[in-house]
């Protein structure tokens, strides 16, 4: 399926997309842990090609708790990682929506991550998607998939999120 | 004293209580490295559960060398050199798989699963130059101990058992944790850090960095796991050095042989509905507590020279890249056939600590990374591995003993180390 640009509900969920990749970069956190739905899971797997992410070993599978307790620690000063991180800019782009409703879309993006920390720049790409509530009240994301072109192959420890 | 070691002063670089910095950083020390300890050691490559049936096949490296660990039809593991005896080419380029054979890409010179050369394409050429019985995939030694497989370069290297000596009975100890089950590997963490690779292999015996490079971590856990992990001031939390470079460091005395329970430990509420289902499944009350009690793994680090760690609930393998490069694998276990949350719920334990996003392994890998560059500040400058040297006593078993905080095991590490350095060989 391809992208309608002019669908105001696939413009809302990019715009969420693409707030999210600020608040990423900016590490503010607190104010992206709020874009989350309750239910919400953010998964970033090991295997390239499982759905079946609960009976996988994965790199992270937070639901709201382990996200707020992740949250926590990249910001409350004690994890020597978290307080060393890359800085990092990141591209979201190459969207394509998968489903489209008046309640949510599921949209799949490219993401290109550049990391700088101790004079070396990184580059990290993924396939993410996004399924992204919307409501009246604001939309949120309700699942962020998050899948490494190299997820089963080593990954650096960076101390920031993706 | 120059910038160059040679064999002979080896032995000088390591004493009982400190290491010159340059053990981390020097490439001519790193090159020996490969030659005396990884080429001639007994080198972890596998768990047999990674390779469950004839054909099935991981790809791995032994010092820097690639190399097939598989399984073939009359089952045994063999390690094969990935590399074609033709031009030199790697005849498997997957990390994992199952296969009948291994055929080169390049002239598709193909091999059996036990490293024969079965085919040569246009054989014409050769007639009378090259017989394929001649020209096996090299084949190193392979030997196994309770699911985990070894292989050596070293013909002359003494039998796996020998050089597991006193570690044997600590894996014993570490595979109560699945049950009555088979262990399996159920997932694989695997990161880089910029550092040398003995900076993790000191790390794994390492009980002194626990509170503080992890902090994060154990305020974000359950106050009873936490409580687990509150080594610091416990007297029966010990470090044993086991000889040939080994080591266990015991975090949570309780839980060093799950067959015991005096039966005074609560199971911890976290897990009330593992408990409840397994209830509901009729599985019995002590094979419940059983399973509970280990679900943290098995209270200690058993630390092997040179290159695997069966740690609490997991492996910890270690792979050298470069003088500064080391690649950390750290597979997670669970139980073959076992009750599927069961094992779910310890990949969600696992997930929480290790791995590039986990609570723990970052924060490791950053203390590591500023030793690697710090540690290039005069490279003579002594590292210290004298903690605890002042109440190190033997135990009754005879080994060298101090508080899990102290750094015994790293001492065992380097006097092993220092032992096959200062081996003359006729390089």
């Amino acid at each position: 399926m391809s992208i309608e640009l002019n669908d105001s509900r696939i413009q809302r969920a990019i715009a969420l997309i693409w707030h999210e990749a600020e608040l990423l970069d900016t590490k503010d956190y607190q104010a992206w842990q709020e874009l989350y739905t309750p239910e919400a899971k953010y998964v970033i797997p090991i295997d390239p090609q499982t759905e079946d992410f609960a009976s996988s070993l994965n790199m992270v599978f937070d639901d709201d708790r382990m996200r707020r307790m992740r949250v926590a620690r990249m910001v409350e000063g004690y994890s020597p990682s978290a307080v060393a991180a890359a800085r990092t800019v990141r591209t979201v782009s190459r969207f394509n929506a998968d489903r489209v409703s008046d309640t949510e879309v599921v949209i799949r993006s490219s993401q290109i991550l550049c990391s700088y920390k101790r004079n070396r720049h990184d580059l990290l790409g993924a396939n993410l998607t996004h399924h992204i509530a919307l409501a009246a009240d604001g939309d949120r994301i309700a699942q962020k998939v998050v899948r490494l072109l190299n997820s089963d192959d080593p990954v650096n420890a960076s101390g920031f999120l993706l | 004293m120059t910038n160059t070691v040679t064999p002979a002063t080896y032995a000088d670089l390591v004493s009982a209580d400190r290491v010159e910095g340059r053990l981390y950083t020097d490439p001519e020390i790193f090159a020996e490295e490969m030659r005396k300890i990884f080429h001639r050691s007994w080198v972890w490559v596998a768990h047999e559960s990674e390779i469950p049936q004839p054909g099935s096949f991981k790809t791995t490296q032994v010092g820097l060398e690639p190399v097939i660990v598989v399984r073939d039809r009359k089952g045994n593991f063999n390690t094969l050199l990935n590399r074609c005896r033709h031009r030199g080419a790697t005849v498997c380029d997957v990390p994992k798989g199952k296969a009948n054979g291994f055929t080169c890409p390049y002239h598709n010179w193909s091999y059996a699963l036990d490293g024969r050369l079965r085919g040569i394409p246009y054989p014409e050429g050769y007639e009378g130059t090259v017989d394929k019985a001649d020209y096996p995939l090299r084949t190193l030694r392979t030997e196994s101990y309770l699911g985990m497989i070894w292989a050596t370069f070293n013909e002359d290297a003494e039998p796996l058992e020998d050089f597991l000596g006193d570690a044997k009975l600590w894996m014993q100890r570490f595979f109560k944790q699945t049950n009555g089950y088979d262990a399996k590997v159920i997932g694989v963490h695997k990161f880089r850090f910029r550092g040398n690779w003995k900076i993790q292999l000191e790390n794994t015996s390492d009980g002194y960095h626990f509170p503080m490079v992890h902090k994060s971590w154990m305020v974000s856990v359950d106050s009873e796991t936490a409580d687990m992990m509150s080594f610091m001031n416990d007297p029966a939390s010990v470090t044993h050095a086991l000889g040939n470079g080994h080591s266990v460091a015991i975090m949570t005395p309780a839980h060093a042989d799950l067959d015991v329970d005096d039966g005074t430990e609560e199971i911890q509420p976290r897990f009330q509905h593992l408990v409840d289902q397994l209830t509901a499944e009729g599985y019995d009350a002590p094979t419940i507590r059983r399973m509970m009690r280990s679900m943290h793994g098995c209270g200690f680090n058993l630390n092997t020279f040179p290159n695997v760690a069966m740690s609490l609930s997991f492996f910890r393998v270690l792979i050298p890249i470069s003088v500064n490069e080391t690649e950390i694998w750290h597979m997670a276990i669970g139980m073959d056939g076992g009750p599927e949350y069961v094992n779910q719920e310890r990949l969600r334990i696992h997930e929480h600590f290790q791995g590039p996003f986990g609570f723990g392994s970052p924060d490791d890998a950053e203390g590591w990374e500023r030793v690697q560059i710090g540690s290039t500040a005069d490279p003579a400058m002594p590292i210290l591995v004298n903690r605890g040297l002042n109440r190190e006593e033997v135990s009754a078993e005879g080994w060298p003993t101090s508080h899990v905080t102290d750094e015994s095991g790293m001492r065992e590490a380097y006097y092993q180390w220092q032992k096959m350095m200062s081996v003359e060989d006729d390089k």
